[in-house]
């Protein structure tokens, strides 16, 4: 089985392996504490002021972000089918799940435009527009879409990440004779997406299941 | 322009003028006695060591230490031993210095950028200068009306960060009268460094001329309960009824507000904290975000409007300490 | 076509393979990578001090007399950030580690060059933007950009700086990665975890706090950005926010970020001592679990610089607590550094001496770190010149002596050239001289009252301040001299041997400098580090072993 060529830092190929796996891990370690440090806050405003995070939740498209739960899990699965497929040389199962993976992801980005959009109408984007008659606390309930903006938006952006490097993998193996070469590049990417995933798995409940 | 500073000569210790500084200071000549023992043994060390083993100097070399583990545990553990004691020591300190007694003064403090306001309960205010008697323990309860400032006294030793949107305190008592370096020690921006003034500490019985003096202070009889002894002095506040908080808020409790007499100073169930005191920050909170807290017998949300943006802080001041003052005594009776 | 007597060319080392631009700024060489970071340092470094100039000499009178106050604020700003966060953070492990970490485990490069590379760019991206922040009229918000002043109050260049950093943060966090990885997968056949010399694991735990801690710095900074863009509400108590959670999030960071500074130092320590005292390190194992100690313990006391910032009691109690504890794993590096002169053959040359220099100067940072976390001692001293000298000990009379110590150290392999002596020798003690008189009076008037910050100051604490600006001019005279003659051994060609220093470890069996590629094949390691002969211990060693 055609292994990726060996940079000349590395010692064999199965140290190159094990060095890109391990840098995986830490770089999604590194996001681990950058989207904490934003899960800190949200819970601490959470904790202080729960009514007013109660009434703004409300106000959030529940059956939107469900529909984008169901969205995510399922591209994980046809991300790790993909990760399986090109181990295994299987070229042409390998792209498709690739790309399925990658449309689940721009679903997921469509939906969440969509209920930004529908936010916007409703004057619920922090800012000049923001409309407050609903609110007893006013101020706390604008707190908590700003968070959940920034904290949506942020994992929107590594969403989008996510789709780019999936089909530049997806051109990558179409590209390549032996798609095994890709197998580990492939499997490295997958790391990231369930990443994305498990982020949104927290997000989800945190921001849209307060009551 | 900036209020002169109290004038000093060159010195290498700063004055003492509370109870709380010397027990500062104790533990911080302790820490002196403990960076010169280290120092001195480690140069010592250094010293012995690096003369006795230099290159060129014939002596004997072999002495191995076998018992590592021995001691490497042996200065693990002394100074873990050192540093637990130091910190007791220091956490009750710490304690006593910021725990105000519950006879203290209160007296009020607004910062901002770039002065001290202060707001002696009866009506004198201050403006980087702040007068105290010595010998009783004083409050100070304080806000700031933008960015984070500091309150900071040296001879007293304490300082304390002042925050918008909520109190903070600093207690002492003053022991020596004279005057004294008043800092801001948090960085605030252009003129952080001139916002600087005067405590005066002065004998209680010229604090009570001084305190007099002003014409602007609010007259309040003493009376007297029926045991003869001198109750707390109800006083004015506008504010009160301004805001319309005597339709809702009487003598007994309403459908519309509770009680407030005898409010201050107790300790009441609090739903996400277990219990609250009812203290200047509880007051504050509770006209500022009524909806933080809702009283025993009141249904959430409350209908008790918020007085954000509407009430500004010598206001706020007003309407403390008049609660405060409701201890035992009826309300006036609404103006008409 | 080789003979048996036919010696084969010799490979040319790391600086002469490629002379164009391209090959120094595409360059995949970890090697030519330090030196990329070497040269962007030493220019940000007297960026800082410059700044560090003009606020000594106005300091030198009461009243804000050579400076406005509105320039005095600009000032320390600019100091702090610069020497933070682009000059300390990257100082050791991006120079030193970079150039030292695979030639230390007998590797080739690091793990991942190219990301390397690209840790370089986004440092002096940040740099560039940290620059264009100072030359659109500076920041005003102090290198700690409490709220609300910085995201509310603040009339400065705040975005341009905070996205400076933002993108540096970056490039720690990329180099984090690389050492990680690196030491993890890379070491040479024979390097177990505990054959690895002392420096190494201090710039593993050093990279563990880049890469969990940087982070929370770069999400604290989007909400700086985010407040001050978009005016809504999240540390500013008016709009409904808590300026006390900015300080939780940025300290949550800026105290690893105080041992990111300084476990590399120590592990420079680590290799000078035994070297020039030609004996083992005493307590190996110790110092390096101490590394790590550190490394934990230093996440879980960032409370401590807000005891008055309005922490609750039992929070306040917990977090000095654990201050204190994490001073035991650094006084036993100390203890262990001494013990370790203890029948050593000691040699005073100038990176000993640097050495030296950093063991007492921490030593008393170290010790006043105490004061500091006694809280009642912290009650009057925070906020103040006590808490200025404390840390000006530990990063400049520490970690800047370390770094200027190891930049002699291997210098002699990095260039192949040896530098004056005598001037190494002159400059170390006129910077242990200068430090101490620039920074001792500032324990006594932060204990007298004078709080950080300002540019004027009541007329009593004059002559203490006089004698530090004095020391300031001594210091700055002591940076200037290494960069002078540092400088001119660069004329000469490369003239010195692979261990001019008789030092152990792998880096010493490579050419001075060394090839492209470190290594032709990779080391076998088959013992212990420092393992520096003690003529006399090894014959009394055989003689009672019968």
């Amino acid at each position: 089985m055609a292994e990726a060529p060996l940079a000349h830092q590395f010692d064999d190929i199965v140290q190159q392996r094990e060095a890109a796996g391990l840098g995986m891990w830490t770089f999604l370690a590194t996001e681990v504490l950058f989207f904490g440090g934003l899960f800190t806050a949200y819970t601490v405003y959470r904790m202080s002021y729960p009514d007013a995070f109660r009434e703004a939740c409300h106000h959030l498209y529940m059956w939107l972000g469900a529909v984008n739960t169901a969205v995510l899990l399922t591209s994980s699965w046809t991300m790790a089918l993909a990760v399986r497929a090109i181990a295994t040389t299987d070229r042409r199962s390998g792209i498709s799940s690739l790309l399925w993976t990658a449309a689940l992801g721009t679903l997921f980005l469509l939906i969440k435009g969509v209920e930004y959009y529908l936010d916007l109408r409703e004057q619920l984007v922090p800012g000049a527009g923001f409309r407050t008659a609903w609110s007893v606390d006013p101020s706390h309930a604008q707190m908590y879409f700003v968070l959940y903006f920034i904290m949506t938006g942020l994992h929107a952006v590594h969403m989008l990440v996510g789709v780019g490097a999936v089909l530049v993998m997806a051109f990558l193996v179409w590209r390549d004779s032996q798609v095994t070469r890709r197998a580990n590049a492939v499997e490295m990417t997958g790391l990231y997406w369930h990443f994305v995933d498990i982020v949104w798995i927290f997000l989800f409940p945190l921001l849209y299941l307060v009551a | 322009m900036m209020t002169a500073d109290p004038a000093r000569g060159f010195s290498l210790w700063p004055e003492s003028a509370s109870t709380g500084a010397p027990d500062i200071d104790r533990v911080y000549i302790a820490l002196l006695g403990l960076t010169l023992f280290f120092a001195l043994l480690i140069g010592a060390l250094a010293l012995g060591f690096g003369v006795k083993y230099r290159a060129g100097a014939q002596v004997i070399r072999d002495r191995i230490i076998h018992k590592t583990p021995l001691l490497e545990i042996t200065w693990i553990l002394g100074p873990f031993l050192i540093a637990l004691a130091i910190f007791v020591w220091g956490a009750v300190v710490y304690m006593d210095a910021t725990e105000p007694p519950a006879e203290a003064r209160a007296i009020y403090v607004v910062g901002q950028q770039w002065m001290w306001k202060v707001q002696h309960p009866g009506g004198r205010r201050e403006i980087n200068e702040l007068h105290v008697p010595s010998g009783e323990p004083i409050k100070l309860v304080m806000t700031s009306q933008d960015v984070i400032h500091s309150f900071f006294v040296p001879a007293f030793r304490n300082k304390r960060d002042v925050l918008p949107g909520q109190y903070t305190y600093l207690w002492f008592e003053a022991t020596r009268p004279g005057t004294y370096h008043l800092f801001c020690a948090e960085y605030c921006g252009a003129d952080h460094a001139r916002m600087r003034g005067r405590v005066v500490v002065m004998t209680p019985a010229d604090f009570q001329r001084w305190l007099a003096a002003d014409p602007s202070a609010a007259t309040s009889g003493e009376s007297e309960s029926a045991s003869g002894e001198a109750m707390p002095p109800t006083i004015d506040s506008p504010a009160f009824v301004r805001f319309g908080c005597d339709d809702c808020h009487q003598a007994s409790p309403t459908p519309a507000g509770p009680a407030l007499h005898g409010l201050f100073g107790q300790r009441l169930p609090d739903p996400s904290h277990g219990s609250a005191t009812v203290d200047e920050s509880y007051l504050r909170q509770s006209i500022l975000e009524p909806n933080a807290v809702i009283a025993a017998g009141y249904a959430a949300p409350s209908t008790m409007p918020s007085y954000a943006n509407q009430i500004d802080e010598y206001q706020m001041i007003e309407l403390i300490e008049f609660i405060k003052s409701l201890r035992d005594a009826p309300m006036r009776e609404a103006l008409p | 076509m080789t003979t048996a007597g036919t010696l084969a060319l010799p490979k040319p080392s790391y600086l002469a393979a490629g002379w164009s631009l391209r090959s120094w700024f595409l360059t995949l060489d970890h090697k030519r990578i330090a030196i990329l970071y070497l040269a962007s340092i030493t220019a940000f470094f007297f960026v800082g001090g410059a700044a560090a100039v003009l606020m000594r000499l106005e300091l030198a009178t009461p009243e804000s007399d050579l400076v406005t106050s509105g320039v005095y604020n600009r000032l320390f700003t600019i100091h702090g950030t610069i020497m933070v966060w682009f000059f300390l953070i990257p100082s050791i492990p991006a120079v030193l580690g970079n150039f030292l970490v695979p030639l230390m485990i007998g590797a080739r490069d690091l793990a991942f060059p190219r990301l390397n590379l690209l840790s370089w760019y986004l440092f002096m991206l940040g740099g560039l933007l940290a620059v264009g922040a100072i030359i659109a009229g500076g920041v005003d918000t102090g290198w700690t950009f409490y709220t609300p002043y910085s995201t509310t109050y603040a009339n400065s260049a705040v975005i341009p700086m905070a996205a400076g950093i933002f993108i540096s943060g970056f490039s720690s966090i990329l180099t984090g990665m690389n050492f990680i990885v690196t030491v993890h997968t890379m070491r040479a056949p024979g390097m177990t975890w505990f054959r690895l010399p002392l420096f190494i694991w201090s710039t593993y735990a050093t990279s563990l706090i880049f890469v969990l801690a940087t982070p929370v710095l770069a999400i604290t900074l989007v909400l700086i950005g985010v407040e001050r863009v978009w005016g809504v509400g999240i540390f500013d108590p008016s709009l409904g926010g808590d300026p006390v959670l900015f300080q939780h999030l940025f300290w949550f960071y800026s105290h690893p970020a105080v041992y990111i500074m300084v476990l590399p130092a120590m592990g420079v320590v680590s290799e000078i001592v035994p070297c020039f005292a030609s004996n083992r390190i005493f307590g190996y194992r110790f110092i390096a679990f101490s590394s790590v100690a550190i490394a934990v313990l230093g996440f879980l006391v960032w409370g401590h610089h807000m005891f008055v910032a309005g922490l609750s009691l039992h929070a306040s109690l917990v977090f000095a607590l654990l201050s204190f504890l994490v001073a035991i794993p650094s006084a036993v590096k100390v203890f262990n550094w001494m013990v370790t002169l203890r029948n050593g053959t000691i040699r005073y040359r100038t990176p000993m001496l640097y050495a030296l220099g950093f063991i007492g100067l921490f030593t008393i940072g170290g010790l006043t770190g105490l004061y500091l976390a006694s809280l009642a001692v912290d009650l009057h001293v925070h906020d103040t010149y006590f808490v200025i000298a404390h840390f000006h000990y530990i990063m400049v009379g520490g970690a800047v002596m370390a770094y200027l110590g190891g930049i002699h150290f291997w210098w002699p392999k990095v260039t192949g050239r040896t530098y004056s002596e005598p001037w190494g020798i002159f400059s170390a003690i006129l910077l242990f001289f200068g430090f101490n008189l620039t920074f001792f009076p500032q324990f006594v008037l932060g204990y007298l009252g004078m709080v950080r910050r300002v540019a004027e100051y009541p007329p009593e604490f004059q002559v203490l301040n006089v004698l530090s600006s004095a020391g300031a001019s001594i210091l700055g005279l002591a940076y200037l001299v290494p960069l002078v003659y540092l400088t001119r051994s660069l004329i000469r060609p490369p003239s010195v041997g692979s261990n001019p220093w008789n030092a152990t470890g792998l880096e010493w069996g490579t050419p001075s400098p060394p090839t492209a590629h470190n290594f032709d094949e990779p080391p076998v390691v088959t013992g212990p580090p420092y393992e520096y002969e003690n003529p006399q211990a090894v014959a009394s060693q055989e003689a009672q072993n019968g």
